[in-house]
Order: C-alpha cells, then structure tokens, then sequence
C-alpha cells in the first residue's frame, strides 16, 4: 500500500528529513523556506520525529551549530535561502573542509537588492565555490527523495562531504504535487544508521577541530578534499541504482536527457524549469522539430564526461540560466563550455538567462530559445522575457 | 625543550596519509609558529583535574594530555591566547608575562 500526500516542495524536503531521522536539525527560517523548518519543527514537538531541534538566532549560527554536531557524528540537517546562504557563507567551508556529512536544503531565492523574495539561482551560484556538493531537483517528489540519497551520499567514508539540495523558491517549495512517502522501515533499510567516521571526534578519541595547516601543508588538504568530490558520480549512480530497487523510482545520475539521442538541438537546465522544457519538447517534437533537453541535477561536482556524452551528437547547445555572473556571462553555460572545451568538442553554444527574480520563463520563452537555437542566429548571451528594449 | 611525549608526525606520501578532514591529534600538521606569544599559560599540576576542557578548546592544537592525564603546554606552537585560562574551572592555569 502506497502512501500519497499533496504536498508542496518544502514540506516533501521536511518528510525526507523525517524518513531519514536526523539527530540534530539547526535550521533559522527565510522564505520561502520557512514551511520546511516549521514543519520540521512541528514533526520534533509531537514526537513524530526523535530529534534535538536548535532554535538558532540566524543562519550563521545554523551552521556553526550543524558543523559541531555533525563533528562528534549526528546526521545533521539544515535549510536555508538566499540571504541566509550568504549570511551562513563564512561557514560552508569549514564544514567541507572539515568534511563533514551535512545534508542542507536551499530554497533557491534572488539576492538583493534590490530586495528580492522570489526564485532564482543566484543564491546557490554565490557558493558553488564552498566545497560542497550541489543538487538541483526537478519536483518536489525529487526533493524528498535526494534528502534521503544525499544522506547516504554524504555519509559515504570515502566522500564525506556536504550536499546542498537546491529547491527553486515558489515553483517548487509553494506549489502543491502529490508526492510518495516512501514508508519509514523502507527508508530505514536504505539509509542506516550514519556509521562513525574515523575522522570524528569522540570522548575516547580526542581531537583538535578545525586545526591550522601552514603554507607546507595546506594544498594537500585542499587536493585531497577536491580530488575525494569526484567520486561522487559513480556513487549517486550507484545509490540512484539502489534507490530504483528500492522505491520504483529513479533518476539518472548527475545528468537526465529527456528526447535527446536523436536531438539536433538541446537546452541544459537546472531545477524545476527543465518540467515546463518537456512539455515544450513534446509539442515541437509533434511538429517534427528535433528537439530535446538535458537536465542538470549536479554543480558541483560537474559531470563533465556525462554532460559531454549527452549532449555530444546536437548541432547546437542552450544554456538556460537563472543567474549571472556580472560582467560576464549565466555561470552554468561557463562551466558547460569549459566541459566541452576538456572534450575537444566544438558545438555551438548560446546562453539564454532568465527568470531572475522570479520572472517567468513561460513555453512561448522556451520555445522561442529552441528556433533560435533551430536557426542559428541571435546572440551569444542572451536576455529571456526582458520587459525592455536591451 | 619539550618534557612530555609527542606523538609521531606522519609522514605524507601520498593524499590518502593526510587526515580526512581539519580535525586531528594535536601536533600533527602545523609547523612551529609561537613567535607573537605575550603571556604564556603555566599549569599547576596539582590543581588539574584532567577534564580536557583546555585540550578542546585551544585553538591550536598546543595542548597535550600526559598519560596521567595533567595539562601540559607545547610553546612552540602556544599562541598565548588564554583561552585555556579562561575556561579552566580549577583554576589550575595561570597567565605569566613572558620574560624574552
């Protein structure tokens, strides 16, 4: 008996929290995440979930808190946005470079000003440096299902690194969806319990925290935590793999293609805007244009050899942003060139960068990127749905 | 000179001996840096209890627990921050300006 709720994305993310029965949560509500939190929250008063839940005074806080928890081994969970990610900033690396397994939701919001409450990606993009591993889900039945996937992926001996879930503000954490609560035994057998790490701190086994390494030794830290990020893709196929066997669900890795094979022409997107490409996808294939999309579920790190596999045999490539780099160009489209150029492909390349601030890319917008794309004219970078003349 | 026991540095041939992580035994990865010391911790052996509450808060790492788990400073790498002094219940550490 399967058990279904309606459900928007926030509250999906505080039932994978839940099913994935973190010790500690230290979390400061923001909008659009603040359902996450509150019902998070409410899950630790009545007793639905055994959890030391920190009412911190601010984001900062949150994390330094989950950074001491997760220190002495709890799983540890905690949920952000826009100005909280920045204001919480100072702390990422010191979680992932202390390498430890926190798993975070981050509604994915505009930074100010001006100010700002709605989606975009520029929040997320701020950080991409931090050291931790960023998802970008789909729905809000993908955000539920990638708490429990990151857990296991963070927690991995071998990678013990942070996963930041990005969840598009509004689309996704105020838009209602039926949504599978996978039941708690199933979860239980997928997600175990979180093993010690032998780098965490115990009564028994003493340790500095968060030590000084001096211009000698500091590089070999940093390698070392750069080179353990790659062997994140094989295991979130692996775990993806198992999360299929287990659940009847799955999703393709760090990259999905959606009527790509035979694709002349693609869009790459993140997050919930690759929904509404398919639905552009299918009506221009029903006219017999080829088209198709591939969606991006991770940045880092970036799946070079996946996103060239997939996109490899089209004539032309989009890139759909929803952020920029000032002064220069939407973030995602720097990374996917630089993948091609490793690859030695040359396929034309063409940035489209909308929605900021919560502007809307509507099907006429996409649809609009793809006969661009078709005809091979227009800018490199370009502006979706501006509301005046450049 | 230091009267009590290190433990050993390890030697790194490759990244898979560097420790996972920034947290580690004390002594392990920074070089000697204590130059800007201006009072230094001095324990009184008879007051410490071994409760560890200096070893987990100094931030560098410089304090060692001796098998009969006393107190003892490393100035080579003691900052002089009195962290430890302020924290320690007994009262058992002092801060003495440091005659150069």
């Amino acid at each position: 008996m399967k058990d279904f709720a309606f459900l928007n994305g926030n509250e999906a993310i505080a039932y994978g929290v839940k099913l994935s029965r973190p010790h500690v949560i230290a979390a400061y509500p923001i909008t659009p995440q603040t359902k996450a939190v509150e019902k998070l929250s409410a899950f630790v008063q009545d007793g639905e979930l055994d959890c030391k839940y920190m009412h911190v005074e601010s984001e900062h806080s949150a994390m330094a808190c989950s950074i001491g928890s997760s220190s002495v081994g709890a799983r540890t969970f905690t949920a952000t946005s826009s100005q909280g990610l920045l204001y919480m900033s100072e702390c990422l690396p010191y979680a992932s470079g202390a390498r430890l397994p926190i798993v975070m939701m981050n509604a994915n919001r505009s930074i100010a000003t001006p100010w700002n409450i709605y989606g975009d990606q520029m929040d997320s993009m701020h950080v991409l440096n931090s050291g931790w591993i960023q998802l970008y889900v789909e729905d809000a039945q993908e955000a539920l299902d990638m708490v429990i996937q990151s857990f296991k992926l963070a927690e991995n001996h071998e990678i013990l690194t942070p996963v930041m879930i990005n969840v598009d503000g509004f689309v996704l954490t105020h838009t209602y969806e039926k949504v599978e609560i996978p039941p708690q035994d199933q979860v239980d057998a997928f997600l175990p319990e979180i093993k010690a790490a032998p780098h965490l701190m115990s009564d028994e086994n003493k340790m500095s925290m968060c030590i000084s390494a001096g211009n000698q030794h500091y590089m070999e830290f940093k390698i070392k935590q750069h080179r353990d990020m790659f062997k994140v893709f094989d295991e979130l196929e692996k775990i993806d793999a198992d999360f299929l066997k287990s659940f009847g669900r799955n999703y393709g890795g760090a990259v999905e293609g959606y009527r790509n094979e035979d694709a002349e022409v693609l869009l790459v997107t993140t997050g919930s805007v690759t929904g509404t490409v398919r639905a552009v996808v299918d009506s221009m294939r029903d006219e017999g244009k080829k088209v198709g999309v591939i969606k991006l579920r991770i940045l880092r790190p970036f799946p070079v050899d996946e996103i060239c596999r997939n996109i490899s045999q089209a004539r032309a490539v989009g890139i759909l942003d929803k952020n920029i780099s000032f002064g220069y160009e939407g973030t995602v489209f720097t990374n996917v060139n630089s993948a091609l150029q490793q690859k030695g492909l040359t396929i034309s390349t063409t940035n489209f960068i909308g929605g900021l601030g919560g502007k809307d890319i509507t099907k006429v917008n996409i649809r609009n990127m793809f006969e661009n794309l078709l005809s091979g004219e227009g800018e490199t970078v370009q502006y979706s749905n501006m509301g005046c003349a450049l | 000179m230091k009267d009590f026991e290190m433990s050993s540095r390890p030697e790194w041939r490759s990244l898979s001996d560097i420790p996972m992580g920034s947290s580690c035994p004390s002594f392990h990865i920074t070089d000697i840096n204590a130059g800007w010391r201006v009072f230094k911790p001095v324990v009184h052996i008879e007051k410490c209890i071994g409760c560890y509450r200096c070893y987990y808060v100094c931030p560098d790492g410089a304090i060692h627990m001796t098998s009969g788990k006393k107190a003892q400073m490393d100035f080579d790498f003691c900052k002089g921050c009195g962290i430890c002094a302020h924290e320690c219940k007994p009262k058992a550490i002092e801060m003495i300006k440091e005659e150069k």
